[in-house]
């Protein structure tokens, strides 16, 4: 079998990548998912209802606009106690914790935050109910934060 | 005092959701960065903001050292009646700072 000098590049490229993005460091993955546990303190997380906007690239890791939307009527019988930001290679895992309440009309709520490194968030919001939701974003950072110099 | 930025209409309907948007000078050191010595900096961050309308809590956030320098929060709530909106930030090194803004509210 013949394998043009193209077909060769293109597969051992491929292949490459692959491994990259497949590798991730265990432990972060587990710390991540103690914090999730410590938010929720084990109670089962829904995906849905929540929405976590952030931009896919990030240029500078100093400095990353973010905003948490989460669907609710916000009436004092179904409303949003809190929502959290957790983060998955930062050294540390928590980003920022709200507590809002009926009185907050929209659970909409915005901040700007470091990235260590192109990484997982995780926005999870917990309801009045005792139910907890959550939406997960993939960021890739180019500039680090927080343990560099700025 | 540290410069503080807070953005929200000055009057509004009562029952309509009025956005707000809070900013505030502050470093944030994280206490993993090194400094020119090569010494880790100790950690100077804000660890919790408030909002409390009319006295009561409407909103409140714990910080950690992965919010950015200067930070910035926006957040929501419906104006209920005339009065002040006091925004309190506290953090390490003994900093506390309360800003009051004065919302009106027209029936």
């Amino acid at each position: 079998m013949t394998v043009s000098r193209r077909t060769l590049l293109g597969a051992v490229t491929g292949a490459a990548v692959g491994t990259l993005v497949v590798v991730r460091p265990a432990h972060a993955a587990d710390d991540l998912q103690a914090a999730i546990k410590a938010f929720t303190t084990g109670a089962p997380l829904q995906r849905g209802r929540v929405k976590l906007d952030i931009a896919p690239l990030v240029e500078n890791g100093n400095t990353v606009p973010i905003t948490v939307h989460v669907t609710s009527p916000m009436t004092p019988a179904d409303h949003v106690l809190a929502i959290t930001v957790l983060n998955e290679k930062n050294p540390q895992r928590d980003v920022i914790t709200c507590r809002l309440g009926p009185r907050a009309g929209r659970a909409d709520v915005s901040t700007r935050i470091r990235l260590a490194n192109s990484q997982q968030l995780v926005a999870i919001a917990q309801m009045s109910d005792g139910s907890f939701w959550s939406d997960t974003a993939d960021v890739i950072v180019t500039l680090a934060a927080c343990v560099e110099t700025p | 005092m540290a410069r503080a930025l807070i953005t929200m209409p000055a009057t509004a309907k009562r029952g309509e959701i009025v956005e707000i948007r809070t900013l505030i000078a502050h470093p944030m050191e994280t206490g993993y960065r090194a400094g020119d010595d090569g010494q880790l900096l100790p950690r100077n961050i804000l660890r919790r903001f408030s909002c409390r309308y009319d006295g009561e809590q409407v909103f409140s956030a714990e910080l950690f050292p992965a919010v950015a320098a200067n930070p910035y929060l926006t957040f929501c709530t419906i104006a209920t009646v005339s009065g002040t909106l006091e925004f309190t930030w506290e953090g390490d090194r003994g900093f506390a700072q309360t800003e009051r803004v004065a919302l009106t509210v027209a029936a």
